[in-house]
């Protein structure tokens, strides 16, 4: 048999491995600069409150969702068991988790639709990449929020 | 043996979890950046949306006032300064100077115009909301045009009358008025000003508001160029060939600008802006006025007679959604400044809102290193990069360059 791995060899013949390295480092690298979104985000636009008092649905003025561009969006809002909430306050605010600012606006609910939707007007994204909307909602069961996922 | 596959094998998972997106149709982008690249080329610009708040914003005649009161130097104190002093159209519509000269010196960098009838927010820290409200501010300025709003209207009526009415309709009378009036103005203006009734204040302030809407009907006119960059966006963008057309140091700057150097997190999209504010630590010049920027600069154009909401916009109930759901809030407003356009950055020296730093290279040095801010909070954080790749940035913003193809003459 050959000898062991532990005898040292040629250090010509690990000579191969360089570009190899390279081209992982160079991945990490790269990897770690783009910084993609976790991989097993939640993109779902339907997601019950923290509290599992409410469940909201986020309704996108434009798909695929615009950067840049001031947009009009519908949230709706139901009990857990699907009936619409009407007369509930909403706040909504948003940011980037990974660059540590808010949305560059501050949207806010303009109208009641009726049936549990309402208007929200002034949403913008000024930059691609991964988004979190919360929205906030308080009603006769009381005040709830919910965290929801884009990626732009 | 056992060394070189544990190596193997963790060059292996490395190249997997950091190119498992390469797209083997486009070798060296993956399929994200492809996107990425193609969404700064210009050919994605839209068409100019109309600006509500300006009736005449698209009104050829109203250009062609516009562009002959942009040249005018009557339209100052001295007669001797026009908006054409510090935004001359050879140089990208700017004055290569750190900080702007009219009749004294201001405490700002003179803005380039091409394309910021695309932007919300006009200045570097966006205090005006409209290119026509933009252009009123230097008129009055001390330290830029110096003149008053009284004095154009009565410019307007000796020299642009048939012009102004095609556009505007009818001058007001201005006979028996004062020479200068302005609640902006020198102190004897202001009590010239304070003295008007209310009915030829709103007659001045219309005719200056329509001086503002025709220079921006002829502002709105400057745009953009196609670089080299937009042609290999685009060759790339439509799986053509794209050998050739960026040189191996420039694509190296490319992968810099939309990876490590995290440059798109701010100058995105076909102008390379996201016309938002940030606080990038840019040092404070010494010997200037405390400058907090977009911070102080939401009172002012809320305050704004000009602005959208205001009696002299032409917009509807259901416009002005920048002005309406504006960040008006938060730490990080503090000393944060407009993004500007990185089209035709490397003809543009100085740069920053003060004219901070003299050279790209310097520029690159400053986000690489992220230095604390003078007043609130940097979004920088150090970019560990090499000379090789600060450098190879530089190539690449070079390849957005313009080299006076935008140049226009009075």
């Amino acid at each position: 048999m050959p000898k062991s791995s532990s005898t040292p060899k040629s250090p010509l013949r690990l000579l191969w491995l360089l570009p190899v390295a390279l081209i992982a480092v160079g991945g990490i690298g790269v990897a770690m600069m783009m910084r993609p979104p976790p991989a097993d985000l939640d993109l779902s636009l339907t997601r019950a409150t923290e509290h599992g008092l409410f469940v909201g649905t986020l309704e996108p003025g434009a798909s695929p969702i615009p950067v840049g561009t001031i947009q009009t969006w519908t949230v709706a809002v139901t009990t857990p068991d699907g009936q619409p909430v009407e007369h509930a306050a909403i706040s909504i605010d948003g940011g980037m988790p990974q660059h540590g600012h808010g949305l560059p606006t501050e949207p806010r609910v303009t109208e009641e639709l009726g049936g549990g939707r309402y208007k929200v007007e002034g949403m913008k994204f000024n930059m691609p990449g991964w988004w979190t909307i919360t929205l906030e909602v308080s009603g006769a069961a009381g005040t709830d929020s919910a965290t929801f996922n884009l990626t732009l | 043996m056992r060394f070189a596959l544990a190596a193997g094998a963790v060059a292996l998972a490395a190249a997997v979890a950091g190119w498992s997106w390469l797209d083997p149709g486009m070798p060296g982008w993956s399929l994200t950046e492809t996107k990425l690249i193609a969404s700064l080329s210009l050919s994605t610009l839209p068409p100019l949306p109309p600006d509500p708040s300006n009736a005449v914003g698209d009104d050829p005649a109203a250009a062609a006032l516009g562009r002959a009161l942009f040249f005018d130097t009557r339209l100052s104190g001295n007669g001797k300064v026009a908006c054409a002093t510090c935004h001359l159209p050879d140089r990208q519509f700017q004055d290569g100077a750190p900080l702007a000269t009219g009749m004294g010196r201001t405490n700002r960098r003179t803005m380039p115009i091409a394309g910021t009838a695309y932007g919300p927010w006009l200045f570097w820290d966006g205090r005006k909301d409209s290119q026509w409200s933009q252009a009123l501010g230097p008129l009055e300025s001390a330290v830029e045009h110096g003149a008053d709003r009284t004095q154009i209207a009565r410019i307007i009526a000796a020299n642009y009358a048939m012009d102004y009415e095609a556009v505007f309709g009818g001058l007001p009378e201005l006979s028996g008025l004062p020479e200068h009036a302005s609640p902006l103005g020198s102190d004897a203006a202001e009590a010239q000003w304070a003295a008007l009734d209310e009915q030829h204040r709103d007659e001045i302030n219309r005719v200056f508001a329509n001086v503002g809407k025709a220079i921006a009907a002829f502002e709105r006119t400057i745009e953009p160029r196609p670089t080299r960059f937009d042609a290999y966006a685009d060759a790339l963008a439509a799986g053509r060939d794209t050998t050739g057309l960026l040189t191996a140091a420039e694509l190296e700057g490319l992968r810099l600008f939309i990876g490590k150097g995290r440059c798109t997190n701010c100058h995105n999209g076909p102008l390379l802006t996201d016309q938002h504010f940030h606080n990038t630590g840019v040092p404070a010049v010494a010997g200037l006025p405390e400058d907090n920027g977009r911070r102080v600069a939401i009172a002012q154009v809320l305050a704004d007679p000009f602005n959208c909401f205001g009696p002299y916009s032409d917009a509807g109930p259901a416009d002005c959604a920048e002005l309406r759901y504006m960040d008006r809030d938060g730490d990080d407003l503090v000393r944060a400044y407009k993004s500007p356009s990185l089209r035709g950055v490397t003809e543009r020296a100085p740069y920053m809102h003060a004219g901070q730093f003299a050279t790209l290279a310097a520029i690159v040095r400053h986000y690489n290193a992220a230095p604390a801010a003078p007043a609130g909070q940097s979004e920088l954080t150090p970019l560990e990069m090499s000379e090789v790749e600060l450098a190879a940035l530089e190539a690449f913003l070079a390849t957005l360059g313009e080299a006076g193809a935008q140049g226009i003459k009075p």
